[in-house]
């Protein structure tokens, strides 16, 4: 693996892998149905037994 | 048979250490062995104080091991408060050696032995020790799991005192690796990669054994903290030493390839130690002072994954115009600016969480310090894209705006939300109703804030002064000021920002004291804060609040 | 949806977390880092560069231990101010042997790359000693326990074996001898001949005026009086450099 190809990798195919991932991900968080699943988990430190 | 096999392991670790001083023949490592061994016998002594040996082939009680393990944590509060102090001790001393230069006490004493000492006693004795504390404390909770590996907890917590000490003493003896915020030698960098996988380890197995079917975001934060600081740890300390009897040791890399890895760990100690795990601390112990779920859990997700995204990148806006080349340098400016956003997403997130609360902010000071810490961490997150900028950082690089806004960071985020976590820990950790004195605490919040605002304001002046001198040329094509003379002028705000430190570290004594006082179990007779009753959001409370927004 | 299904894995699953979280952060240091080891134009071609003789590498070692570089830099910056004041910016190669790079980044003091011959060792042994004396508003502290300090390593030998191991070419030549090489340089008196071949623009002389002690002085003033001086910078062209 040389330097050429791991540029070349970076500034194409690597890109848009890493922009699809980050795009997806917040796409994922903001899915219908997910701010349901969102509250109950924000809930998680006060269902604590101390 | 409790403790002994640790008293044999430890008391064999001292007669290793004894039998190294003795055969080395470099000054340094053999001193330094020396400091080593007295500190292992008297932990072997202690141990073998507590020796337990069953009379008469009786069975010894069993410990309880039901619960949350919180005996570390209580240890882990005081210990942080105490490096604490130490830290910022030292910072104020160094301030003042560079007032007036009479201070320093050569050889040990010298500015250059002691400067890494402050950095390294706030960053990773102080912050770590907050760190290491509040995650087990955390991640306990939010998993209702008790932690992971029994002993080994107590392993992390000890071994990485025993890491601080040695850094510390090896750096007012002289052994240093010279790369800022990785200046421990190769044989303490051993040590903590050893301690830092237990780390992970009880984190991890405390997680996997939860009763929570989600991971809270807050133990995201911490989990990239702990793997990302290993990864950073490993690489940048990549090392030969001269012999294993020797203190010194070279690095792996040199020059231009040296200084990107450095500047990638040592941003990056900036990125994951002060921030992702002090967010982890913000997710968690904000919403639990405030008694309302974070304003948006959605948000805190963007946040971390564009967070660990981004910050890796960043490195390089270190090296402007430097030998680096430029493409390396454009391309950390760039993930820098990019930083902001998350970063400010985070602070919304944070202060939002007060929405429906903020009437609170009148009562409770240690709110109001998870406020300012929030502010500050706002401000430090503007300023630094802000300095990234090439432009900027032409005139900022090598001068004080950077150990400015560095405090306005360290004094202002880390230390204010570590203040804010231990006093809503310490009540619950001792089973005590409240606080010593809320009032204190007030004091302590102003001291701290007020020591600050000082502190990086005048590093600011003294930065653009020492920046545009170096710059000023005259009509004729000649540089105006000799570099002395940008020394001399900036004596009047290093003294101020001595004043600073000054009352940043009287805070933390009364901090000390009150702590002290509730651990002891006294409450201060007092006039509450905003003239209505004590309310009593630092004791424990329980079940789901009423309103949920987000 | 697949991706959206596995997003819904990770939240729950600690080893995906584990890894994705890794894989994040490995990515961007593994692009940043890795061209520098491959291009050929990060370090740039120059003439003169060679390793530190056993007595700059001993200095240079002090200069790391008294953390001298938490106040002086040694990067100029292509800035007409910085190379008016310190002289010609500095290249990535003139520290390619540098294990670790003594960059710093921070200016309490002025910039050191380019101190080598700028002033007397009679100025610097005074300086050291008591920079007040010297530059009455300087806020430096005082190094005067360094003239009394014999350089106190038994084998320096071992030093340059391992800055072999990290890629320094030093010869065996240079490894034998390199307990010699480090005396002799600091005795104009010695025989020195070995050692001039050994090391191109070396200074041979008593740096801190005592012959009777190699001191740490000695060895930190040879260190500073080469920075900056190896390089044959009327040689150096820009254009063919550019990175």
């Amino acid at each position: 693996m040389d330097y050429t190809l791991f540029r070349e990798l970076a500034d194409s195919w690597g890109l848009v892998y890493l922009f699809v991932l980050f795009v997806g991900a917040i796409l994922f968080t903001f899915r219908p149905g997910s701010k349901k699943i969102a509250e109950e988990v924000s809930r998680i430190p006060f269902s604590e037994d101390e | 048979m409790r403790n002994l096999t640790e008293a044999v392991i430890v008391g064999l670790a001292t007669f290793l250490a004894f039998i190294a001083a003795g055969l080395s023949d470099d000054a340094l490592f053999k001193a330094h062995a020396w400091v080593l061994c007295v500190i292992l016998l008297a932990t072997t002594i202690v141990l073998l104080r507590r020796v337990e040996i069953p009379a008469n082939g009786q069975a010894l009680p069993p410990t309880d091991t039901s619960g949350y393990m919180d005996g570390v944590i209580r240890y882990g509060t005081i210990a942080t408060l105490f490096w604490g102090i130490t830290g910022f001790l030292v910072g104020v001393l160094i301030a003042a050696q560079l007032a007036w230069p009479e201070l320093n006490i050569e050889p040990y004493f010298n500015f250059g032995r002691l400067r890494p000492l402050h950095t390294s006693a706030v960053i990773f004795a102080f912050g770590g020790n907050a760190l290491i504390c509040t995650s087990f404390y955390v991640v306990q909770r939010t998993c209702r799991a008790r932690l992971f590996g029994g002993k080994l907890a107590w392993f992390v917590f000890w071994g990485y005192q025993l890491f601080i000490v040695m850094a510390a003493t090896g750096y007012l003896l002289g052994a240093t690796q010279s790369k800022e915020y990785a200046e421990p030698e190769w044989y303490v960098d051993i040590w903590l990669t050893i301690v830092w996988l237990a780390y992970l380890v009880v984190y991890m197995g405390t997680i996997v054994k939860r009763k929570e079917p989600h991971i809270y975001v807050a133990n995201w934060f911490y989990l990239s903290f702990i793997i990302t600081v290993a990864m950073l740890h490993l690489v940048n300390n990549a090392a030969v030493p001269v012999s294993l009897l020797d203190a010194k040791s070279y690095g792996v890399f040199s020059g231009v390839q040296d200084a990107l890895v450095q500047w990638w760990y040592g941003h990056n100690a900036v990125g994951f130690f002060l921030t992702a795990g002090f967010l982890g601390m913000m997710y968690y112990f904000v919403p639990k002072q405030a008694n309302r779920p974070v304003f948006s859990y959605r948000l805190s997700i963007i946040h971390f994954w564009a967070l660990i995204f981004l910050y890796i990148w960043a490195g390089p806006h270190h090296l402007h115009y430097t030998a680096l080349p430029d493409w390396a340098q454009n391309l950390g400016m760039v993930f820098s600016i990019m930083l902001w956003m998350p970063s400010w997403g985070g602070m919304i997130n944070g202060l939002m969480t007060l929405q429906g609360a903020w009437d609170k902010l009148r009562t409770d000071p240690i709110l109001r310090m998870f406020v300012i810490s929030l502010a500050f961490y706002g401000m430090s997150t503007f300023e630094g894209p802000m300095m990234s900028i090439k432009t900027v950082n032409s005139l900022s690089h090598y001068t004080d705006w950077t150990i400015g806004h560095v405090h306005s960071g360290a004094l202002g985020w880390n230390g204010m939300v570590t203040f804010g976590a231990l006093y809503y820990l310490v009540p619950k950790l001792w089973n005590r109703t409240q606080l010593y004195s809320l009032r204190m605490v007030n004091w302590h919040l102003w001291l701290a804030t007020v020591g600050i605002v000082i502190y990086a304001s005048v590093l600011w002046v003294a930065g653009i002064t020492q920046g545009l001198m170096w710059r000023e040329f005259d009509s004729q094509g000649f540089l105006v000021n000799s570099f002395v003379e940008s020394v001399a002028a900036i004596h009047p705000e290093y003294v101020m920002r001595t004043f600073g430190g000054l009352l940043y570290l009287s805070g933390a004594l009364i901090m000390a004291y009150n702590i002290w006082r509730t651990i002891r179990g006294d409450v201060r007779e007092e006039t509450p804060i905003g003239g209505i009753a004590i309310h009593t959001s630092n004791v424990a409370e329980k079940g789901t609040p009423s309103t949920v927004t987000g | 949806m697949s991706f959206l299904e596995k997003h819904k894995k990770l939240e729950r699953n600690l080893s995906l977390l584990f890894v994705g979280s890794l894989v994040a952060v490995l990515i961007g240091g593994i692009v940043e880092i890795a061209p520098l080891f491959y291009l050929k134009n990060t370090i740039e071609k120059v003439e003169g560069m060679r390793p530190y003789t056993p007595l700059e590498l001993a200095g240079r070692n002090i200069y790391v231990r008294e953390g001298c570089y938490l106040c002086h830099s040694q990067m100029i910056r292509p800035f007409r101010d910085e190379v008016e004041r310190y002289g010609h910016y500095s290249l990535a190669a003139e520290s390619m042997y540098d294990h670790p790079f003594q960059w710093g980044s921070k200016r309490t003091g002025p910039d050191l790359a380019r101190v080598g011959g700028r002033y007397s060792d009679e100025w610097h042994v005074q300086h050291l000693k008591n920079p007040q004396g010297v530059v009455p508003q300087s806020i430096m502290p005082s190094y005067a326990f360094l003239a009394s300090a014999p350089v106190e390593i038994k084998d320096i030998a071992k030093h340059l074996k391992v800055n072999k191991i990290v890629g320094v070419p030093y010869s065996d030549e240079m490894i034998e001898n390199a307990m010699a090489d480090m005396a002799v340089q600091a005795n104009p008196d010695g025989d020195t001949q070995g050692l001039e071949e050994r090391y191109a623009k070396i200074s041979i002389r008593n740096f801190d005026g005592d012959l009777k002690l190699l001191s740490e002085m000695d060895a930190l003033i040879a260190y500073l009086q080469m920075l900056g001086t190896l390089v044959d910078l009327k040689a150096y062209s820009q254009d063919e450099n550019l990175r």
